[in-house]
């Protein structure tokens, strides 16, 4: 029993995971960026959450709008004032200019809030729920629930509307795009801001379960990376299965083997899928 | 000379997904012979090429070089054993010189750098770049990056090239120069000559052989003065690409 | 590469003469601060043969760092090998590694981004499972006697700062003349044919599968041989910092900004980083303000890739007119 309730547990972790990570893959899906700045951007989102809570008391789900459309503005002008410059540059030259953005989050919040961990306290921390012999933490069930409502509300918006058809036109033909007169910059400020957005939700989700501070946004940058990859670069299912298994297998490794073990346990399990299936479990050929 | 023919294709078949692009097709290219292969937009000519230089697998036939059956090698094993090819959508090494993109083809046949370096001179020469020798390959316009695509095939001393629409986009003018440069080249050198070309001015110039190919197969061969009267030929052209001047 | 002009020849003179003499004039800080710009440009040398010749995105070069340090440093604890036969040991592990791993990517077909990834994946790996690997120390770490010489033993890596200084400078200048050596060799007009096209590599007979390996397991190695170098200055290793991902980064920051590619762009870049992160210490030491050292950096560095993407060599030296003209 105790064994399926680490299950569990990694698996509604492993979907605040995903949705992080498909923040990544759809900016790469579209822009085909790969956004190095991606766990800088996770922590800014989670100083976020914690600033409006120690402001106002307020909970991070109910600041959660505020703060993904705060990341949205800041992807979308990030995006436009210059990533939109880099797109068609080698891809060292990229991943400096994210580099350089990653290391300027990161200082600007070693700044404002020094090195030491942040967390928000929550009344109902500990609160659970048995549901038949398994005991479920009430914070991941939120975190989780969240994460499956912001990843359909993404599904939604590119399924839908306007300009979400544009994007998704624009990541299958970009010249075509251009072609028939779609604003392919504005789209991919968008895209880079729904990308930031995912990571703003996901960030709030995040804190309710674990600390915060500056230093950790490089482990979360590795771990959309190992996610997206393992689900398959630019595959919106496949970045929040990826999440799962990523969320369940550091669950298990952590429990069976021995907890600095389960990032090993992540890297060998992406490095046995990029060997075999280079386009990740779910991504097109 | 021997009877046998330099590259012997025989049956040579791929599907593209739903599309049979290339359907059947057999044709031989004699000793330092020139052999067109023509066909409208889309016939399946690149990918016979691609087939032959190993770019991609056939899903059946053969291909033949000089008695020695290269179906199924990679590019680099296939260029080894004697096939020298251009790229319709030209892939100049963009970053190095002209020099030097003809110096990587010619370290094919010399790893002594002072031997591919005069070698590749000559060939510049021979194909109108010299003065540009010195300029990145970037710099070049689009015909020159063609000219190039052929000299760098050509350093590394094929026994048959496979030119790739190497006329396009060319004046008249430089049409017949290049006509007359291929031609002293096969007299000169032995190489033989494959190449599909739209220019048909070009083709009915320096072709001794012409084959035509439509929706992937072959649709008939013959001198260039058979082909061209040829209806079933006259009818596939008439519908789809003009008859000279290119597209 | 175009060869150097009469006026860039003179320049590199001058530079040489003046790293030569620099250490009898510096005082203790400078040279420290020398020794690490001659790293960054050592292990930035290295790291361009696979990125800057061949095209090759690696991300993950602090793996070489860390298995060139670890096998020289455990030889010598535990059996009491020199430096430079556990150097060349850990070069051999290295090459056979980074050679593995560009045999496998390239096997089935990864490359680009994935390659990249795949690269810090391996890295990240390698530092976990150091972490569990008791013969040297795990996550405690692994430390090398320090004696008290008084002269400096080259034979042994024992001795002064200013020792050190000169056996790196002779080591980036022996990388960058095999650089300049392979890049007019075969070899390296093939790496670069590769780096600006495989198709039309391949299509001149090319094997390129082959060409990357080489390229892979040769700019491995001799990370490593640095690595090995490293591991006796610092004195102590540790999984966290051999195999950092921020090791990985630093080592690629110097050759792009410097100039990817390029012979002199290493070791430019690494000047300017090293000097450019030293100022920003000093700078800001006086203010205790945490991360305003690193947020000038970043800053730095958005300035140096957006005015000079291509990198700061490139642009030097057509001001100041250094190499042979083309065109
Ligand atoms: N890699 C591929 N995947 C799918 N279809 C392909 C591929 N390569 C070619 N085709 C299709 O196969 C057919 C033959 O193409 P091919 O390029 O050989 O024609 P071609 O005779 O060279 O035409 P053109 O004169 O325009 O160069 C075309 O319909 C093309 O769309
Ligand atoms: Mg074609």
């Amino acid at each position: 029993m105790l064994f399926l309730n680490i299950i569990v547990a990694g698996l509604l972790t492993g979907a605040v995971y995903g949705l992080m990570a498909l923040g990544l893959s759809v900016i790469f899906g579209v822009i085909r960026v790969v956004n190095f700045a991606h766990g800088e951007m996770m922590v800014l989102a989670m100083y976020g959450a914690y600033v409006a809570n120690a402001a106002t008391g307020l909970d991070p789900l109910l600041t959660l709008p505020l703060v993904t459309l705060a990341l949205f503005l800041f992807g979308y002008a990030l995006q436009r004032g210059l990533i939109n410059r880099y797109i068609a540059r080698p891809e060292h030259e990229q991943f400096l200019l994210l580099l350089a953005v990653a290391t300027i989050i990161t200082a600007s919040l070693l700044m404002g809030f020094g090195p030491d961990a942040r967390n928000v306290q929550l009344d109902y921390a500990y609160d659970s729920y048995q549901v038949g012999g398994v005991l479920l933490d009430k914070v991941r069930v939120l975190a989780a629930g969240g994460a499956v409502v912001g990843a359909a509300a993404l599904w939604g918006f590119f399924r839908f509307t306007r300009t979400g058809k544009a994007i998704r036109a624009c990541a299958d033909n970009q010249v075509g795009a251009q072609v028939v007169g779609l604003d392919v910059k504005r789209l991919y400020a968008v895209t880079f801001g729904l990308g930031a957005a995912c990571v703003g939700a996901a960030g709030c989700l995040m804190l309710l379960l674990v600390d915060v501070q500056p230093y950790i946004a490089t482990d979360y940058t590795l771990l959309a990376f190992i996610i997206v990859i393992l689900g398959g670069l630019g595959s919106m299912p496949g970045a929040l299965l990826g999440g799962i298994l990523v969320g369940v297998s550091e669950a298990v490794s952590g429990f069976v083997i021995e907890p600095s073990f389960k990032s090993a346990f992540s890297f060998a399990l992406l490095i046995l899928v990029l060997l075999v299936r280079p386009q990740g479990l779910l991504g097109r050929a | 000379m021997s009877a046998a023919p330099l590259l012997e294709v025989q049956g040579l078949a791929k599907r593209f997904r739903g599309l049979q692009a290339v359907d059947g097709v057999s044709f031989a290219v004699p000793r330092g012979g020139i052999v067109a292969l023509i066909g409208p937009n889309g016939a399946g000519k690149t990918t016979t090429f691609n087939l032959i230089a190993g770019v991609i697998v056939p899903d059946s036939g053969s291909v033949r070089l000089d008695g020695v059956d290269i179906t199924g090698l990679r590019p680099d094993q296939a260029c080894r054993a004697g096939i020298g090819r251009t790229f319709q959508l030209v892939k100049p090494f963009a970053g190095l010189s002209v020099l030097q993109n003809v110096m990587v083809g010619a370290l094919r046949a010399t790893s002594d750098m002072g031997a591919a370096r005069e070698a590749s001179w000559a060939i510049l020469e021979r194909l109108g770049l010299a003065d540009k020798a010195e300029s990145a390959a970037s710099s070049l316009t689009l015909a020159e990056r063609k000219r190039l695509e052929t000299a760098r095939a050509l350093a590394t001393r094929p026994k048959i090239l496979l030119l790739d629409e190497v006329m396009a986009g060319l004046r008249p003018t430089e049409i017949d120069q290049m006509v007359r440069a291929f031609a002293d080249l096969a007299r000169e050198t032995g190489v033989a000559i494959l190449l599909t070309e739209h220019v048909m001015r070009a083709v009915m110039a320096l072709s001794h052989h012409i084959i035509v190919l439509h929706h992937g197969q072959k649709i008939c061969e013959g001198t260039p003065e058979e082909v061209a009267r040829d209806p079933q030929v006259l009818e596939c052209y008439l519908g789809h690409a003009p008859a000279a001047g290119g597209t | 590469m175009s060869g150097l002009s009469p006026r860039g020849a003179a320049a590199l003179g001058l530079f040489l003469a003046a790293m030569l003499v620099l250490p009898l004039f510096a005082n203790a800080y400078i040279v420290s601060v020398l020794v690490v710009v001659l790293f960054a440009a050592y292990f930035g040398q290295s790291w361009n043969i696979m990125t800057g010749f061949t095209g090759q995105l690696s991300l993950g070069h602090a793996l070489y760092v860390g298995l060139g340090a670890y096998t020289a440093a455990a030889l010598f604890v535990h059996w009491g090998l020199l430096p430079w036969v556990g150097m060349i040991a850990g070069m051999a592990v290295a090459a056979v590694a980074g050679g593995l791993i560009a045999a496998l990517s390239f096997r089935f077909r990864v490359g680009g981004v994935y390659f990249a990834l795949l690269t810090i994946a391996f890295s990240e790996f390698t530092r976990i499972l150091f972490g569990h690997f008791k013969w040297v120390g795990a996550t405690e770490g692994l430390f090398l006697p320090v004696s008290n010489l008084t002269h400096d033993d080259p034979l042994r890596l024992r001795g002064s700062p200013t020792m050190f200084y000169y056996l790196l400078l002779a080591m980036s200048l022996a990388v960058l003349g095999l650089s300049h050596l392979l890049l007019n060799r075969r070899i390296g007009y093939y790496w670069q044919a590769i780096r600006e096209n495989e198709e039309a590599a391949a299509s001149l007979g090319i094997n390129v599968f082959r060409c990357k390996v080489l390229a892979m397991a040769l700019s491995a190695a001799l990370t490593a041989a640095g690595g090995g170098f490293l591991a006796f200055y610092d004195n102590n290793l540790y999984p966290d910092t051999a195999f950092a991902i921020g090791r990985s980064i630093e080592i690629i920051t110097a050759p792009i900004i410097g100039g990817l590619g390029t012979l002199f762009g290493p070791i430019l870049g690494a000047f300017l980083l090293t000097t450019l992160g030293e100022t920003m210490t000093s700078l800001t030491s006086g203010l205790e303000i945490a991360g305003l050292k690193q947020w000038l950096y970043g800053a730095a560095l958005l300035a140096i890739v957006a005015l000079q993407p291509a990198g700061l060599w490139p642009w030097l030296r057509r001001l100041l007119r250094l190499e042979e003209r083309r065109r």
